[in-house]
């Protein structure tokens, strides 16, 4: 079907570029009514697409085409594609908790580039800076395009215009409900995994290149046609505790190194010590305990960049001081949150990527660190969404307007930089907050129009800057709370005004007409695109 | 004169700031060549900004060349002035619209508790540097700047009084030990600046001719507004002649630099700070009999939060009214500490309230419970109640 879709891509090249039928979606932006040779259903507004019928599944396999003793190891990843029966147009998929390290990706597309596949679809549940070599097999033909996210040089190449198909960006719910609702099927899943048996069970949790869990990757074990483990860490059967179960693998292979230990799991995570961002880390953790989001037993989640971390850290002492605890902490775990959990002030962690030693160490030694199934706890087909519990929601942002809409693919220059990640899923919790320079660079973060909606403002309820504490109009209750706070609350019109005091007012970067890349909503639908930067 | 020149600092670690390589040429007109992260947002307005400013200066045909990280304009017309003054001589300044926030005047008695030294030849350090909360910003000619940077750092610091909002901070600037930093008041004193900082003081001389320098500025450009000094005590002579350099006109307070004292010593500094005990208390003794505030010297462990409070507190306990800092993470420690406990908060409403029940009364003498309580006592608790409404940690 896919193969069918993209072959008539190639040929109808020009028109599905440069689609004649575009109409204005739910958040006032004009997008094509097809794309890659298949219709758009555009953004409506929150809520209001529910595709309906079964959950999809894989071909039903049957346990006698497997080997009885269990061994499923081939000698090479080669041998093992071709007899998952590699072709032009299939789509394939892999996992980003290897990170910057990872090895595997780039070596199966040159595997399909040296057996001369063309129009294959990459679906990665995350890029990487280590994946730009993969721009040759993008040139090459092998690749037609990335639905996924398309990081550092693979955004800047997909800005150029130089993808061959257009770019499908999804959230990491987005990508297991495009999954579960049929819209994406995984031909062949390319699974590394730090740690394995001959039957395909895996964890992340030892091996050399141990990643601490494989939650982002289940989803493709579920859901691939033919599943293929990669590891550098093959350990007598049963591998326990197994994150994949062997059940639903078709290969194992074992290569010498799936990825680089240093890229894979930084040493330690480090909190800021740059005084704006901690200035803007206490005057986050000031108002979330002012306004009454912060309370005792509440849910948590919060990032790992340096101001989030500084952030958690406040927060920590605040727990501390009240003897509060946070019931649950959620998200891509860290040695700070591991401190909370050992002092009590952390009832439980939910981890969807471990990001240090520290974290990976403590899935195995606290009861209480869980690795949660991530894919299946926030995404839109299921019966209900982990990150609407939350209570707090920190994120960051490349650019929000006055709107409260925020972008966190392109840069106001117009480049696609970054993928989506858990961003739009976050966005459900009870109070989020995005804490921001109010300028970065000398550009100003906060704009008249995001270049790019990938969140719609609704959903986004506070914006900290060091120079004011915006608040949401539609936030009538925090208003309220911090009507006589000493804290400086602002409008998002006083903030942006004070950043074109401080740096002027902008330029807007010029585009072309082609469409370069999609990006999708949560639910399915397409939100905005992105075309291509005239340079 | 040189053929080329250049102003402002450019690298990869560099933010905010920009260089610029200025050649006069025979023809050709005005080439800009902008090197910039920001060029596809602000490059047609960054390039307008230097041919103004170069027709501004009179110059018809050069070759400008902007290494840009990011600087916004006022460093960027600083830097481009700072390269044509060593090309042709002038006196024009090329100055920028001063935003409104800065032309406000301070009282001469109002809360010093913390006041930020921030390096004048540094842009990106002065940008946020007001959110902090300080109750002063000092942009710093003096030591942060190398004797290379000093001429590019006066006009810099220049624009940055004119065009940095510091959110109700003190300006101050320390100017270059005299006499030079005679020459620095030329350039600082019309731009509304609130306190000079006179480092190295030793003498009322050094105070006169500084008074007498700000006096002809504010006479010639017809400026009416008060410039406040703060003289740095520095040596064994400056505290000996503290007092009467605390009593020379418009001095609000008189500072104290620990560094370069301990070594006019021949002594060194220590954690416990004895060999400094005296000077200290002279200083303060000094301000208090001249009726002016009297500042600690910084604190120099910026990461030593603990070891600052106790700083702190030995200096309220001495009787300082502020002190000066190093880095931002410093303000709220300084503030938190310097600001009256809840016991003398307490104490303090007591002896105002009783104070105004006297003088509701119309009673002569002012008692709380048995004891008599003197008019200098009661000046105190209302001074401690004016530092709570300052705020502890704003």
């Amino acid at each position: 079907m896919q193969e069918q879709k993209c072959y008539e891509d190639e040929l109808r090249n020009e028109s599905n570029y440069m689609p004649i039928n575009q109409i204005k979606n739910g958040v006032g932006r004009m997008i094509p009514t097809e794309i890659n040779g298949k219709p758009v259903i555009p953004f409506m507004g929150l809520g209001k697409h529910r595709p309906t019928g079964k959950i999809i599944g894989p071909s039903i396999p049957t346990c006698l085409d497997f080997p009885e003793d269990g061994d499923k190891t081939l000698p090479s990843l080669k041998e093992a594609l071709l007899k998952a029966g590699l072709k032009d147009g299939m789509t394939i998929s892999t996992h980003h908790h290897l990170r910057d390290g990872d090895l595997i990706a780039n070596e199966v597309f040159k595997i399909a580039s040296e057996r001369g596949i063309k129009y294959l679809i990459w679906y990665p549940s995350a890029s990487f800076p280590c994946h730009e070599p993969l721009i040759e097999y993008l040139e090459n033909g092998t690749i037609h395009h990335i639905e996924g996210s398309m990081n550092g040089p693979l955004g800047r190449f997909t800005s150029r215009g130089k993808m061959k198909g257009v770019g499908i960006l999804r959230s990491h719910g987005g990508r297991v409900q495009a999954l579960k609702d049929g819209e994406v099927i995984i031909d062949i899943a390319v699974l590394a995994a730090p740690t394995c048996d001959m039957f395909g069970n895996s964890t992340g949790q030892h091996g050399p290149s141990a990643c601490g869990v494989l939650g982002y990757a289940k989803a493709d074990a579920l859901f691939a046609e033919k599943v293929i483990i990669v590891t550098d860490n093959l350990v007598d059967f049963p591998c326990m505790p197994m994150e994949i179960e062997g059940n639903y693998v078709d290969y194992v292979v074992v290569v010498d190194k799936i990825g680089l230990p240093e890229k894979i799991i930084s040493g330690t995570t480090q909190i800021t010590k740059n005084p704006d961002r901690l200035q803007l880390a206490e005057l986050t953790a000031r108002f979330l305990l002012e306004s009454g989001i912060l309370k005792d037993k509440c849910f948590m989640q919060a990032g790992a960049g340096g101001t989030s971390l500084a952030i958690g850290d406040y927060v920590h002492q605040i727990f501390r001081e009240k003897g509060w605890k946070i019931q649950v902490g959620f998200g891509g775990s860290t040695k700070y949150m591991v401190d909370m959990l050992k002092d009590g002030t952390m009832e439980h962690i939910l981890d969807a990527q471990a990001f240090d030693l520290e974290a990976v160490r403590s899935i195995e030694e606290n009861a209480n660190h869980h690795h949660y199934p991530v894919f299946n706890a926030y995404n839109f087909h299921s019966k209900g969404n982990l990150n609407s519990m939350m209570d707090i929601s920190i994120l960051g942002a490349t650019e929000v307007d006055v709107n409260f809409n925020g972008n966190v693919v392109t840069h106001s220059d117009g480049y696609l930089l970054h993928g989506i990640g858990g961003w739009q899923n976050c966005l459900h919790a009870k109070n989020v907050i995005l804490p921001l320079p109010l300028v970065r660079h000398g550009i100003p973060v906060i704009r008249d129009e995001v270049t790019t909606v990938v969140g719609p403002g609704e959903l986004i309820d506070v914006i900290v800057t060091q120079f004011g504490i915006a608040i949401n109009p539609r936030r009538t209750d925090l208003l309220e709370k911090m009507k006589n706070s000493n804290l400086p609350i602002k409008t998002i019109e006083e903030l942006k005004e004070e950043a074109e005091r401080i740096c002027g007012v902008q330029e807007k970067p010029k585009f072309t007409d082609k469409i370069v890349a999609a990006v999708k909503w949560v639910d399915g639908t397409v939100i905005d695109v992105v075309r291509q930067v005239e340079e | 004169m040189a053929k080329i020149s250049t102003a402002g600092n450019y690298g990869k670690e560099i933010r905010s700031d920009c260089m610029a390589t200025l050649e006069l040429t025979k023809s050709g007109g005005l080439k800009i060549d902008l090197i910039s992260k920001v060029k596809d947002y602000f490059g047609d307005q960054i390039i307008s900004l230097a041919k103004e400013e170069l027709k501004f200066f009179g110059i018809k045909n050069a070759k400008l060349k902007i290494e840009d990280q990011g600087a916004l304009d006022f460093v960027i017309a600083a830097r481009i002035e700072a390269a044509v003054k060593q090309l042709i001589e002038t006196d024009q300044e090329y100055l920028l619209e001063i935003i409104p926030q800065n032309t406000d005047q301070t009282a001469k008695d109002r809360p010093r508790r913390s006041r930020l030294y921030l390096p004048g030849n540094t842009p990106k350090l002065a940008l946020n540097a007001g959110i902090y909360k300080p109750d002063g910003i000092i942009l710093d000619l003096e030591d942060s700047v190398a004797p290379d940077k000093k001429f590019e750092a006066t006009i810099l610091v220049r624009n940055t009084l004119r065009s940095v909002n510091f959110y109700g901070a003190e300006r101050m600037v320390r100017i270059n030990q005299l006499p030079q930093g005679l020459d620095d008041l030329d350039h600082i004193i019309p731009q509304h600046v609130n306190v000079i900082l006179v480092p190295k003081c030793e003498t009322t001389d050094q105070l006169k001719a500084a008074n007498n320098k700000i006096a002809k500025i504010k006479k010639e450009k017809n400026l009416n507004y008060e410039v406040w000094l703060i003289p740095i005590i520095e040596s064994a002579l400056g505290v000996i002649n503290s007092y009467q350099i605390a009593c020379c006109e418009n001095v609000v307070g008189l500072a104290i630099g620990l560094e370069d004292y301990t070594a006019d010593l021949g002594t060194q500094r220590t954690a416990e700070g004895n060999e400094s005990f005296f000077a200290r208390s002279q200083i303060v003794n000094s301000a208090r009999a001249a009726k002016v505030q009297s500042f600690d010297s910084v604190f120099s462990d910026v990461n030593d939060m603990e070891a600052l409070k106790q700083n702190v507190l030995t200096s309220k306990s001495l009787g300082f009214d502020g002190m000066g800092c190093i880095h931002p993470r410093q303000i709220p420690v300084i503030h938190a500490n310097f600001a009256p406990t809840e016991k003398e908060i307490e104490k303090a409403k007591q002896i105002v309230a009783a104070f105004q029940e006297a003088k509701e009364k119309g009673l002569g003498v002012v008692s709380l419970g048995s004891k008599m309580i003197d008019a200098p006592v009661v000046k105190r608790a209302q001074k401690v109640l004016e530092l709570v409404s300052v705020g502890g940690n704003n």
